[in-house]
């Protein structure tokens, strides 16, 4: 019946639907009320689901705003959505109302103007991002213009089983020697999933000797000589994998089945808290730990965006903003929920939430800020996509 | 002593009430008819010495065929050849087909078809050999099935009512029939009806089975 | 007031407009018409993308391959255990399991499928390390193997409970008791009797669902994507990746992909159909050969055998998937969790709790529309003394046998065209697709065996022929309409690529949920959703089997309805 009614309203439109300026916030609020947002995130992840879903809690309590995750199995499907939907002519109440979003897809979203904004400079709580120490206005080198807000930190760790490999590994050849004595004991999601192609980039910064190019974007001439490296890496571990690199996993959480069956002892994370989560929920043995490259590893924060024909932009901002209150925050890092850095700046905060953050145990397999290190940049997304369908044409389709 | 079919001291359970109890002898060439009013179990008793008998039923006693104890034989290893009142030819297969189906494994693929139109020829259907049997009247239906059980070489002819279906002119050539042949083949015959004509026209002795009272 | 004759129109247009539409769309979608994302077709360049994909010979030659083989398969376990264990007593203690087997919706019996079978699942639990040796999951690739022999199983698991509830239907329509008793006492032992006397005649009532079981096991995704090969996957899971490409241009080598895919199933079809004619030709031979196949035990031992394992295999599945959703700490090679918990139904209830609501609400849309929709086209016919003729009957099995993946791309774009996509009305009507099949072909018998005798009573009472149809065969169709109700639930709550494609995410039901579970692989929340959605499926059978004997507990004559 609402939705009949919706679909009615869509076809009459109101003054009340009208674009909110996200510089009058009382407004923006105001018109939130009694909004619903479909926030399209991955719903791989038991513990996102969770964290989405107090959040979609909080905010009813708060700001009577009905928040649907709609579970996504690949960011892009939302992506599509809205792209579609432009094409039909669809410019009103879309199906997606906030997207998390990142590098490649956003990307593609900018480019085809499919989002709302500027907006995210403009949020309340946009104060208390840092955005001296966190690349929060760049998104994979593409320059973010308050087109999405950021949520979340994150960062590549490796996560390994000490009862099976004690030590970290320094780099990738490091990891390449272990896999020749420990055949098997190895995967990595299968590209183009997003953290396999992690992976990918991650393996390619750390081979390459000459980083500069990265932050390019491909070309062709050059293309082939700076991946040179990490084929040549690829087609020696492509073997030792487990499975022979027959089958992957589709997706990161697999990796901790994985994990906790034994059936591998490493495993790559774009979470520095997710091995503390997933112990702290029985999906991890208690002897995992994580490490990080010698030389660092990649790093980025997470987005979400509001697509330009959403029904609901000022409650999606809502949503947005409220990702980034300390308190959501916190939650989000604590390893009991999510685990997931935070993009505030702490010195920032007030003291109370100073203290919070302070003395939240980020629990027994997460590294301090400081052994996480070196953040590296992300290549610029045009790399991502290159390797990936080339990681697919050489492995990913037949033997 | 152990030509054609005895049955000794057989008993019948319905689940645990006593159903039928008989002592049978069916020497080679003899027909043997059994009426009855529904229900006292006929077709039971045939279903018995078939093999088919269903789970709901319990059998004790004897039944030889030729000597052969048939109680502890597979159904299909009984050599029991019996004819209902439905022909139920297989209608995937032709008329030859269906003959073909019954006559002996042991005659060699050469000469079957030859015995199947011979066969044919006995019947009266000369040149049936492919037609379909839902072509042919009642009275070829029931002939065809007859000359299939008999090319399957039983040692025993057991009839459930085989006439009923048919007209009454019909009826009495088929009787003249079915009797002739398996006279000529030495086959002993238990025949099962409600109409005293085919008792009368079997000519051989006429056991009348009653309900068992608890 | 009469019926109006339009329920029959209706039908037929909720039956075929959306196929018809979809079709419509994928091929001009293929052929490179898509002006959404401003191609003016018609060119060959979307085929030329899907020549270009070097995944394709594989991908097609394992939908080939798994497609065939699942219904070899399937269809020889069903024969030999019809053949060989009619009427005895552990088939009967099989059909008992049948219809709740039937309803077990297919993602979670092959997520059941997956834990039991994979290398760190339940069989190589039970025996490590102490046989195997093994303390750690040995590196094979036992599920999601390229040849897709998990992917075969996890079809065969489920296609032989349909073909035997539909074997069993058909039987009692060609007299298998009296071919069956005429083959034995002409000496064949039970299966070559049964083969070569009763399986032809079944076969030409089966034909149609057989080439569902084929059409389907070829184009499935949700299994596909829980038990099938990644590298690359079958030809439907990538069209439905291709689908989700953020690049539009991207639809149209689904589309391609599509009709490709459409093609293989027709190419199937006409090679089943060969196959067909020259096993008819070998049987008869084999018949006028008279050999009697008097010694089968072994074959007769294989088929339970396999009937068993693979209704095992099911429950077992279920069983593990009810362990891990109340698991703790769960290791390898543990054959049972350290403790139990309450917290992943804590975790997962709320929202899946929801869930099961919305699924609840398309399926019972679905089903009533449906079954109103049925049934007034079953009156409306006797009214008119038609008859469902084989071409009818062809027309009622086409959704069925064209694959999904072949036109939920093009009803999609449709529906998006009209504005009416994504919402839970759109999702319904593409429910009824699939529905309205299945209500028919379990009401069609039952409503045809009713004693027309007994309108002609009332009739000749002064009752309207409404009054007829309301209060009496309606009431004397309780247990069948049941059934019919329950069947039309559990397809609607099994149906994954209806809700996915036209829902847009936006319509969550619990296979789509579980379904994008086995993305992430976690084993507890999969649990949970895979439970309730086998429990959704279930409790609309439990309701038809229980319900009648209550309405009807003092007439005797309306027991076994």
């Amino acid at each position: 019946m609402k939705r009949m009614l919706s679909l009615a309203l869509a076809l009459a439109p109101l003054t009340a639907w009208a674009t909110p300026d996200p510089t009058d916030w009382d407004a923006v609020v105001a018109q939130a009320e009694g909004q619903t947002v479909h926030w399209h995130a991955w719903g791989g992840s038991t513990a996102t689901n969770d964290f989405i879903s107090w959040v979609g809690t909080r905010l009813a309590e708060d700001y009577d705003v009905t928040l649907t995750h709609v579970k996504l199995e690949n960011t892009a499907d939302a992506v599509t959505r809205v792209l579609t939907e432009k094409s039909a002519g669809q410019d009103t109440d879309g199906a997606v109302d906030l997207i998390w979003i990142n590098g490649a897809n956003f990307a593609a979203m900018k480019d085809a103007d499919l989002l709302f904004g500027p907006y995210a400079e403009a949020l309340p709580n946009w104060k208390f991002a840092d955005t001296d120490g966190k690349t929060l206005q760049h998104d994979f080198t593409v320059a973010t213009e308050g087109y999405e807000s950021p949520w979340a930190m994150a960062q590549v760790v490796f996560m390994h089983d000490t009862a099976d490999l004690p030590e970290r590994l320094g780099s990738m050849p490091e990891l390449l020697d272990w896999a020749r004595a420990h055949p098997g004991r190895f995967t990595y999601p299968q590209p183009p999933d997003f953290l396999g192609t992690t992976f990918l980039k991650q393996a390619l910064v750390d081979l390459s000797t000459d980083p500069k190019a990265l932050s390019q974007p491909v070309s062709e001439e050059s293309y082939t000589e700076v991946t040179a490296p990490l084929w040549e890496f690829l087609e020696e571990l492509t073997p030792l994998l487990w499975r022979e690199g027959r089958a992957y996993p589709q997706s990161g959480p697999r990796q901790l089945q994985l994990m906790n069956d034994d059936e591998i002892d490493l495993a790559i994370s774009f979470s520095p808290g997710e091995a503390s989560t997933a112990i702290a929920n029985f999906q991890l043995p208690e002897s995992v730990r994580t490490f990080v490259l010698d030389k660092g590893t990649i790093g980025n924060a997470s987005f979400v965006a509001i697509p330009y024909n959403s029904g609901s932009k000022a409650a999606a901002m809502v949503v947005a903003n409220f990702l980034m209150l300390p308190e959501a925050q916190l939650k989000a890092q604590d390893p009991a929920v999510l685990g997931y850095g935070t993009v505030l700046d702490i010195n920032a905060l007030s003291v109370h939430d100073r203290a919070a953050f302070r003395t939240l145990d980020l629990g027994v397999a997460t590294l301090s800020p400081e052994d996480l290190g070196v953040v590296q940049a992300e290549p610029h997304p045009s790399w991502m996509t290159r390797i990936a369908e080339d990681w697919v044409a050489r492995y990913g389709v037949g033997n | 002593m152990d030509d054609g079919l005895r049955l000794t001291d057989l008993r019948i359970l319905r689940g645990a009430a006593p159903m039928l109890e008989l002592d049978l002898h069916v020497p080679p060439a003899a027909i043997v008819s059994l009426m009855g009013p529904s229900g006292v179990g006929k077709s039971t008793l045939l279903a018995a010495i078939t093999g088919q008998l269903s789970a709901d039923f319990t059998l004790s006693g004897d039944i030889q065929l030729n000597g052969r104890h048939l109680r502890p034989l597979p159904a299909q290893l009984r050599r029991v050849g019996i004819l209902y009142q439905d022909h139920l030819l297989f209608p995937h297969l032709s008329v030859g087909g269906n003959l073909a189906f019954g006559l002996s494994p042991d005659v060699p693929r050469k000469l079957r078809r030859d015995r199947v139109e011979a066969a044919l020829h006995d019947i009266g259907l000369d040149g049936y050999h492919d037609r379909d049997p839902e072509t042919l009247s009642g009275g070829q239906k029931a002939r065809v099935a007859m000359m299939r059980t008999l090319l399957s070489n039983p040692d025993l002819l057991l009839l459930d009512e085989p006439f009923s279906r048919l007209d009454k002119t019909l009826r009495d050539q088929m009787r003249q029939l079915v009797f002739a042949v398996a006279r000529d083949r030495d086959l002993p015959v238990l025949l099962v009806t409600h109409d005293a004509e085919d008792a009368q026209a079997a000519g051989g002795p006429v056991i009348q089975l009653t309900q068992i009272n608890r | 007031m009469r019926l109006p004759p339009a329920l029959p129109l209706l039908t037929v247009l909720a039956l075929l407009g959306p196929v018809a539409a979809g079709l419509w769309g994928t091929f001009s979608a293929g052929f490179g018409h898509f002006p959404v994302a401003g191609l003016n077709g018609p060119s060959l360049a979307p085929f030329q993308t899907l020549w270009a994909w070097p995944g394709l010979q594989t991908s097609v030659r394992l939908s080939l391959a798994t497609g065939i083989l699942a219904t070899v398969v399937s269809l020889a376990i069903t024969v030999l255990l019809l053949a060989g264990w009619t009427g005895t007593r552990p088939f009967r203690a099989l059909l008992r399991m049948l219809s709740p087997l039937l309803s077990v919706p297919h993602a979670a019996a092959a997520f059941g499928l997956l834990f039991l079978i994979q290398p760190s699942g339940w069989l190589v639990r039970a025996v490590s390390p102490w046989l195997s040796g093994w303390d750690r999951p040995p590196d094979v690739l036992l599920v999601q193997d390229p040849l897709g022999l998990a992917l075969m199983i996890g079809l065969v698991v489920k296609e032989v409970p349909f073909l035997l509830l539909i074997s069993l239907a058909a039987l009692g329509q060609i007299d298998s008791t009296g071919r069956m008793q005429v083959a034995t006492a002409l000496g064949y032992g039970r299966i070559r009797g049964w083969i070569l006397g009763v399986f032809p005649a079944l076969y030409a009532r089966i034909r149609l669902p057989v080439y569902v079981v084929l059409a389907y096991s070829m184009s499935v995704v949700d299994v596909a994507v829980i038990l099938g090969p990644n590298t690359p996957p079958s030809l439907s899971v990538q069209i439905v990746r291709w689908m989700a490409e953020p690049d539009l241009v991207q639809r149209t080598t689904a589309s391609a992909a599509a009709i490709l895919q459409l093609g293989l199933v027709v190419l199937a079809l006409l090679l089943w159909r060969g196959a067909e004619q020259m096993i008819a030709i070998t049987a008869r031979r084999i018949a006028y050969s008279g050999a009697r196949g008097q010694r089968e035990a072994g074959l007769r031992v294989i088929g339970l055998s396999f009937g068993t394992l693979s209704v095992g295999a099911v429950l077992a599945g279920l069983a593990g998937l009810l362990v891990w959703s109340f698991a703790a700490r769960w290791s390898f090679p543990d054959v049972l969790p350290d403790g139990l918990s309450l917290r992943n139904w804590q975790r997962n209830g709320p929202a899946a709790w929801q869930t099961l609501g919305t699924t609840f609400v398309i399926a019972l849309a679905a089903t009533l529309s449906g079954l109103v929709l049925t049934l007034g086209c079953l009156e409306t016919e006797e009214r008119h003394h038609w008859r469902l003729t084989e071409k009818g009957l062809w027309l009622l099995y086409l959704p069925l046998l064209i694959p999904q993946t072949a036109f939920l791309p093009g009803m999609q774009t449709l529906l998006l065209q009209i504005g009416v996509d994504r919402t839970l009305w759109a999702v319904v009507l593409a429910h009824m697709v699939f529905v309205l099949p299945y209500l028919r072909l379990s009401l069609e018998g039952p409503y045809k065996a009713w004693d027309a005798r007994q309108g002609t009573i009332a009739a000749a009472m002064g009752a309207s022929a409404n009054r007829i149809f309301f209060r009496l065969r309606l009431p004397i169709l309780l247990a069948p309409v049941l059934t019919a109700f329950a069947v039309g639930m559990a397809v609607s709550v099994g149906q994954y690529l209806p809700t996915l494609l036209v829902g847009g995410g936006r319509v969550q039901t619990l296979t789509t949920e579980a379904v994008a579970l086995a993305a992430g692989g976690d084993r507890r929340a999969i649990g949970v959703y895979g439970l309730l959605q086998t429990a959704a499926a279930l409790l609309p059978f439990m309701m038809a089997v229980i319900l009648p004997p209550l309405v009807w507990r003092n007439r005797k004559g309306l027991q076994h309805g």
